[in-house]
């Protein structure tokens, strides 16, 4: 029941938005409905309904598909994540004015339903449904509300994202006729009987539609340009929930369905992911757009989330599980705070910027630690979460460790570079007569930071919730 | 039976209303009930109420599969009617005639889903056939019109010829126009080779029904006179008319070939068609400028998709065949009705379309979003459907990685018209447009997004 009211909610209220006729009506009415899935997710995470967390009806019988979702450890994390993106976006976004703000907000409420059903799915066609669900909406949210290039670019990401899901579909079919019985449940798939050659192969028709969607080196290049010409609202669902599709599906579809290949592709991915990180941090400390920054910065973190899940080490994989949370809460924060800088002084460029740390103390001091937090400092979220994953790759292989561990000095290059540069030296012409936040943002803001201090400092609930995620992966290793 | 003779008397009907009825409005009104009669009496006969029982020595058989695309093609053709029957009346003077011609290819379609002998075989394409030369001509005082009329006759004409050619030879081979049971002993030289003379025969019935499912390369004529023919009449022939040659196809396949697979590899023949046709109809597709000549690519791309299920001939590819017709007919009237409307056809013509006429505009995306094959859609499943079946003959997996690959080309023409309509300013110029036009369109959607969620509704009739 949690389940289904987790797609129904937003599926239903998405529909009713796009007849509202204000944009009061547009906005309060998704706000409410976000915050309703909000309820209903910690809901779900607490505990008490833990017999209800499934779902399961006929939907194609002659195909053998159903409709089936369920939520696991890491389904309930991904979930609530979703859920607070979306409630933290809506009102982040109150004061911003949209055109045809109707449509806006129902493509955004649909875009949740499909993210929400890619976490809920235990059904392979039926994840292949909303994978590529969650695409249509942000495809024509991307193009209708983004910035000048927006039509070329999101078409770019449109295109690259959807031959990867269509390579997906022939993987999924191919998988589907081995399993025992021909059916596309999850519990099939894991028994699916394949030889070492099928799943080298089907692995890489799987893993090319995640490695777009995450996305890792060679196949980010949509990525920077996605995210810096999307509206602000967007590209924070794009990089604080879309990105953990893929990972998120490389942990439920990819691995435990084909071990073997995961362990023998294992290298090969773990070198592309490093290689990434690199590649991606250097361009970072580059970049003169606020937005392209972050853009960048992401990239490096989710090549470390996958690099460190393909060692195969209990404790980074763990430490994945809980950094897909934290990086989602964090980097959130983050766009939001260039949202919120971009808003009030019209640019995002760092040479324009400075000397905001005196006009605007609580944004300055909001932003450092979000910052911070990105870098993965002690006492915050991501420290957990990246020591884990580091203490993994370094089980794994000392040399890699060490590659991947000069992409967390260039992130302080980066970050903190940004942060000189926008928050202190001398007032630029665009900062002159900046003011300080009002108490809306910041009162959301505050909520966030205390997240991500409680979550650093008491990982333990987050690593229980996610514990049987792990085990479901390891025990298919150990067989 | 019923749909055969029924049809055929319609359009007898309907040629008489044209002097014996004074109102030209009512035509597309007497027609649309004929349609309505003509998909009772079809959906009767499934069921075993036969209105004429008549021998037909063999010549004919009828069985569910073919019944289901009769109603299939029939209730396409309904909705292509009352959503574009106004613009039938505006081609030219001869309304009733055109409605009579309509009949008559239906009558057409009705002996191919049905035949089981070379010779009906022959008399379905061509009682299908020549109604579509005189409809492509039918606006006479267009040069272009007349041009298209003249090619699709020569071009057809040479593809009868050959089809003729081979039935003569394969009954040499076989000693009989029968499509199943031909006795195996006569002019074998031993058992499991079939005899050159019959393969003979099976390759130019193949390039004649390439040729009429617009095949690479056999698709020349198809631009030409999908470009020149009147628009509201290419809607139907790019769309019920191509589905029942695919019918056909899949049942000269499932018997002939199928049983002469042991000295000929049809299956490869077939993949060499499929790549082309992909290719050729796909790359091409992505240069046009004129949205009703993409279409008209994309046709023979949809048509590679197709021709998939020659290959698997599996349970999965006979009802893929049926919902991928289906899906394809009804997308396609859909975005033709919207064309016939648009006074400038390239696809600037379209930009800004969603905010001068959002119902369509919206209506429009999602017969896009199903040729393209987007989930939610019926074009997703009609996709899946021929996907699968080859997946499950366990070879030519290289094949559907290629076809999904097209698959991801396609969308680059599909979309670029949704963000004609919906990204771009400007302000098109369309005709007018009536309430009950736009509650046509939007229904018609909804039926694509319900049967992109619940594929089973046409393939559970299959077998019930």
């Amino acid at each position: 029941m949690i389940a289904l009211l987790l797609i129904l909610i937003p599926l239903i209220s998405g529909l009713v938005t796009f007849f509202t006729k204000s944009e009061r009506d547009a906005k309060s009415w998704s706000l409410f409905a976000s915050i309703l899935v909000l309820m209903v997710a910690f809901a779900g995470v607490s505990g008490y309904f833990d017999s209800q967390l499934f779902f399961d009806t006929a939907w194609v019988p002659s195909l053998g598909a159903r409709f089936s979702i369920g939520l696991d450890g890491m389904g309930k994390m991904l979930c609530l994540l979703n859920a607070i993106a979306f409630s933290v976006v809506f009102a982040s976004a109150y004061q911003n004015h949209y055109k045809k703000p109707a449509e806006f907000y129902a493509l955004m409420l649909l875009m949740q339903t499909g993210l929400m059903g890619v976490f809920l799915s235990t059904d392979a066609l039926l994840f292949y449904f909303f994978w590529e669900l969650a695409l249509i909406p942000a495809y024509f949210l991307c193009s209708s509300w983004g910035g000048e290039k927006r039509i070329a670019v999101t078409f770019k990401f449109f295109i690259y994202t959807f031959i990867g899901s269509l390579l997906m579909l022939v993987g999924i079919l191919y998988v589907y006729f081995k399993t025992p019985g021909h059916s596309f449940a999850l519990e099939s798939f894991y028994q699916a009987k394949l030889s070492i050659s099928e799943e080298n192969f089907a692995f890489w028709l799987f893993f090319i539609a995640f490695a777009i969607k995450m996305p890792i080196f060679p196949f980010h290049t949509w990525q920077p340009d996605a995210y810096e010409q999307a509206p602000t609202s967007v590209t924070m669902i794009l990089s604080g929930v879309m990105v953990k599709m893929g990972l998120f599906a490389v942990i439920r579809w990819l691995f435990p369905v084909f071990p073997h290949a995961a362990l023998n592709y294992s290298h090969v991915i773990i070198i592309l992911c490093v290689t990434g990180m690199l590649y991606a941090s250097f361009i970072a400390i580059r970049q003169d757009d606020i937005k392209r920054l972050i853009a960048y910065s992401s990239i490096a973190h989710i090549g470390l989330m996958c690099a460190a899940f393909f060692t195969s080490e209990q404790v980074g994989m763990q430490g994945v599980m809980i950094q897909m949370f934290n990086h989602g809460i964090n980097v959130i924060g983050l766009w939001i705070v260039a949202d919120l800088i971009e808003n009030q002084l019209g640019t995002r460029k760092l040479s324009e910027l400075g000397g905001l740390a005196t006009k605007a103390p609580t944004l300055a001091i909001l932003l450092v630690i979000m910052a911070l937090a990105n870098i993965a400092l002690p006492l915050t979220n991501s420290f957990v979460g990246e020591f884990m994953m580091f203490n993994g790759l370094f089980n794994y292989n000392v040399w890699v460790a060490a590659v991947a561990g000069i992409s967390i000095i260039l992130a302080a290059v980066y970050t903190l570079n940004m942060i000189q540069k926008v928050l202190y030296g001398i007032t630029s012409l665009a900062t002159d007569d900046a003011g300080d936040i009002t108490t809306g943002p910041k009162i959301m803001m505050i909520v966030l930071v205390i997240v991500v201090i409680v979550l650093g400092v008491y990982p333990q609930p987050m690593l229980q919730l996610t514990n049987d995620t792990v085990q479901t992966a390891l025990n298919k290793f150990h067989l | 039976m019923n749909a055969i003779i029924l049809s055929a008397s319609l359009g007898v009907l309907m040629m008489f209303c044209s002097f014996l009825v004074k109102n030209k409005n009512t035509f597309r009104h007497i027609a649309s009930v004929g349609l309505l009669v003509l998909l009772i009496a079809n959906i009767a006969d499934t069921y075993g109420y036969t209105m004429f029982s008549i021998n037909t020595y063999g010549m004919l058989s009828f069985n569910r599969f073919g019944m289901l695309f009769n109603s299939i093609a029939i209730a396409s053709t309904l909705i292509y009617v009352l959503l574009t029957g106004r613009e039938i009346e505006k081609t030219g003077s001869y309304v009733a005639e055109y409605f009579t011609l309509i009949f008559f290819v239906l009558c057409g379609i009705a002996l191919l889903s049905s035949y089981s002998n070379l010779l009906t075989l022959f008399l379905g394409i061509e009682i299908m056939s020549i109604p579509l030369y005189i409809l492509t001509g039918s606006d006479k005082r267009n040069m272009k019109s007349n041009e298209a009329a003249l090619k699709y006759f020569l071009m057809g004409a040479f593809s009868t010829g050959l089809m003729l050619m081979g039935i003569a030879l394969t009954y040499g081979g076989t000693g009989t126009f029968n499509l199943e049971a031909a006795p195996r002993t006569f002019l074998y030289i031993y058992k499991g080779v079939a005899s050159f003379l019959e393969i003979l025969g099976l390759l130019f019935l193949l390039v004649s029904m390439a040729f009429k499912v617009s095949a690479a390369p056999f698709h020349f004529w198809t631009p030409d006179v999908y470009d020149g023919a009147p628009s509201v009449f290419t809607s139907f022939m790019a769309t019920v008319v191509k589905a029942a040659g695919f019918i056909a196809f899949i049942k000269l396949c499932a018997v002939r070939m199928h049983e002469t697979g042991g000295a000929v590899d049809w299956n490869m023949i077939f993949a060499i068609l499929i790549v082309s046709t992909l290719l050729v109809g796909n790359i091409t597709a992505v240069f046009q400028q004129s949205v009703k000549r993409m279409l008209a690519y994309s046709s023979i791309a949809q048509a590679g998709f197709m021709l998939l299920a020659l290959i698997s001939l599996n349970d999965i590819a006979y009802e893929g065949i049926l919902l991928y017709s289906a899906a394809y007919s009804l997308a396609t009237i859909g975005i033709f009705a919207v064309l016939v409307k648009m006074k400038d056809y390239t696809f600037e013509g379209y930009n800004g379309l969603s905010k001068t006429q959002p119902a369509l505009a919206a209506a429009n995306t999602i017969f896009l979003l199903s040729l393209s094959g987007i989930p939610l859609t019926a074009g997703f499943f009609a996709k899946y459907y021929m996907l699968a079946a080859v997946v499950k003959t366990g070879s030519y997996l290289w094949l559907v990685i290629v076809a999904v690959l097209f698959a991801a080309v396609s969308v680059y023409y599909y979309f670029r018209l949704i963000q004609s309509m919906y990204f771009k300013e400007g302000t098109p110029e369309t005709e007018e447009i009536t309430p009950s036009f736009k509650y046509g369109i939007i229904a018609l959607a909804a039926v694509i997004i319900i049967l992109g969620i619940f594929p089973s509704l046409i393939t559970y009739w299959l077998y019930f």
